[in-house]
């Protein structure tokens, strides 16, 4: 092999680069701390090694909960996290080559298989997909559905633990008032609501999410009795996996939710 | 590696694979006899090789089949690069002609044992439902829409059912991703090799490249090891268009994500762009390839992605500098030569594998 040039960029393999991300951390860190006011609750649980699944409630019509657990954790454990979402991103100009920089991955099992066993990386999912930021202000930290226990499945052939994260605080951001399910057809996106910050603050609330108080819980780390490496489990014990980890989050949800006094201090 | 004395056929002597191909088989002394197809006259003089020349959908075959006995047969030139070809000459080269040569090599009583064809990474296509990395046996995400990478497809299903109807024959499949190298064309190394270069504006996609070099070593050592099965031929690593551009001192031209083809159309007639569909899917979404199937296999790349970016940035600074000199009316200056990178002008040499 021909001795090489140091490298121009340092993006990896998934598109992600550091440098990328920590001038957008940089430029997160006040809405972070100052806006969300994060707080987080046993960070430690998070695997300092190793790969990880982590796996946490979605909401918000531009969901907030994404970038603030991808910037606690690296901030707060310096390991990259990758996010796995719909390819949907990829396709937009600007918008993808920037979301694939700051450690957005397509959500195919191929890719989380790679980023968790061959790589040993953190990789961030939503089981409940596009069903959570859509879904109505009404049944607000109602967990939906989580698709077919798909990310189960990864974490048990990749050999990793899950590791789930309630959310409180991503609700009220912006709340979804009702959805324009026409609109979303002919601008061909995944759905398309009115939310409240739409009607209170105008364009200006297309992007701007109100300012309540984020509390993250990291519930312990579930791990399967399973040999990895298998091509599939059985759909009975991943849907009961999956289904367990749901109703341990949504009852983490509800224990934060008693304990949470105001919606915009906490 | 090879145990027994062999007869060795290899298909377009007189295209840019094939005679690369057989110039390094020429130093194999356990092939005893070298026998090239060409369907026009070939550029290039072998030592050993001796050539047939054939009309080019290699419809008479089985004569030449059965009077040379030959044991294993290289097919590398079917057509990646569609500026250049017609749908219909794509078809003819691509299908019809990988289909006569397959049937003649399978007819019964054939001497036929080995089969090597070099496809394309084309096959997997390039969409934003991709996988980061695609495996040998990862499907493709999309319908191809091009000529192009239908006629790839249909050709490898041909060489699948060959290796169906011949379960004793070894069938390999070498998937090659773009090439770089001081002597290939194709529509990437044209681009940057010209000051401004396209990009699909907002997209920086990842690419990876093999060095033409790794390539032909590549398809020797699957003939020489009797490889079985598909193989990615792609070197280890992928870096952004961007950086691609930026070390091959290129600008990018950002076109308009919208039918950019139909953007570039005029410049590509004029010859000042080459941007085939398949260039636009590329430059939009980039593919990765896993390698670890052809290294496992015993191969070892010389070059990574970017090693083989920085070899032909290297090759185009030295054809830029000479051409400079040239026009000045002086000598081409006498530059010490990096390892590993020819010089232009110079053909033979490198090619030839130890």
């Amino acid at each position: 092999m021909i001795p090489e040039a140091p490298r121009l960029s340092d993006v990896d393999e998934w598109g992600r680069s550091e440098r990328i991300r920590s001038l957008a951390r940089r430029i997160y860190a006040p809405v972070y701390s100052r806006w969300f006011r994060v707080e987080w609750e046993g960070l430690d649980k998070i695997p300092a090694a190793g790969g990880a699944l982590l796996v946490g409630n979605h909401a918000g019509a531009i969901p907030s909960d994404a970038p603030v657990i991808m910037h606690g954790v690296e901030t707060e454990l310096g390991r990259p996290v990758y996010g796995l979402a719909d390819y949907f991103f990829r396709g937009l100009p600007v918008v993808g080559t920037l979301w694939s920089r700051a450690g957005g991955v397509p959500a195919r099992p191929d890719n989380a298989y790679r980023l968790l066993h061959d790589h040993q990386e953190l990789a961030l999912v939503f089981p409940e997909g596009e069903k959570g930021p859509s879904k109505p202000y009404t049944q607000r930290y109602q967990l939906q559905r989580f698709g077919r226990g798909g990310f189960v499945e990864i974490a048990m052939s990749a050999g990793v633990p899950v590791v789930p994260i309630a959310v409180v605080g991503s609700e009220e951001t912006m709340p979804v008032l009702w959805q324009v399910p026409q609109l979303a057809r002919v601008l061909r996106v995944p759905y398309l609501p009115v939310t409240a910050n739409m009607v209170l603050m105008g364009p200006v609330g297309l992007a701007v999410p109100f300012p309540s108080k984020f509390r993250l819980r990291v519930l312990d780390p579930v791990t399967f009795d399973v040999e990895p490496g298998r091509e599939r489990y059985p759909k009975s014990r991943v849907l009961e996996e999956s289904e367990r980890i749901r109703e341990s989050m949504q009852r983490a949800l509800d224990d934060m939710l008693r304990l949470r006094r105001s919606v915009w201090f906490g | 590696m090879s145990e027994t004395s062999r007869s060795v056929l290899v298909t377009g002597a007189d295209t840019f694979w094939g005679a690369r191909i057989l110039r390094a088989l020429e130093g194999d002394p356990a092939i005893e006899m070298l026998l090239g197809l060409a369907t026009s006259a070939a550029a290039t003089t072998f030592e050993r090789a001796r050539l047939l020349y054939v009309e080019p959908t290699f419809s008479a075959l089985r004569s030449v089949v059965r009077t040379s006995q030959v044991d294993t047969v290289i097919h590398p030139c079917m057509i990646v690069d569609s500026v250049h070809a017609s749908g219909n000459e794509i078809h003819e080269t691509n299908v019809i002609a990988t289909m006569n040569l397959l049937a003649a090599a399978g007819t019964s009583g054939s001497s036929v044992r080995h089969l090597v064809v070099k496809s394309s990474s084309l096959v997997y296509g390039s969409t934003k439902q991709d996988p980061a990395t695609f495996c040998e046996e990862t499907p493709r995400a999309d319908v191809p829409r091009t000529d192009l990478e239908r006629s790839l497809i249909e050709a490898e299903g041909l060489v699948d059912d060959f290796a169906q109807d011949n379960p004793s024959a070894t069938v390999v499949l070498l998937r090659v991703s773009d090439v770089l190298g001081a002597h290939i064309a194709t529509p990437i190394t044209k681009n940057l090799s010209r000051p401004v270069c396209p990009c699909v504006g907002g997209f920086d996609p990842l690419v990876q490249f093999v060095h033409e070099h790794d390539v032909v070593r590549a398809v020797t050592l699957a003939t020489r090891h009797r490889l079985t099965g598909t193989y990615n031929v792609a070197g280890p690593g992928r870096l952004p268009w961007s950086e691609v551009t930026t070390i091959c001192g290129s600008r990018r031209l950002p076109l308009p994500p919208v039918r950019p083809g139909l953007a570039v159309a005029p410049l590509a007639r004029l010859g000042i762009f080459d941007f085939p569909p398949e260039l636009d899917a590329l430059l939009r979404y980039g593919r990765g390839m896993d390698t670890s199937r052809l290294v496992a296999a015993g191969f070892e790349y010389r070059y990574t992605s970017e090693g083989a970016v920085h070899a032909f940035a290297r090759h185009l600074r030295l054809a830029r500098s000479a051409r400079a000199s040239l026009s000045a009316g002086t000598a081409p200056p006498q530059r010490p030569r990096s390892h590993g990178t020819p010089a232009p002008g110079r053909r033979r040499g490198p090619d030839h594998e130890p």
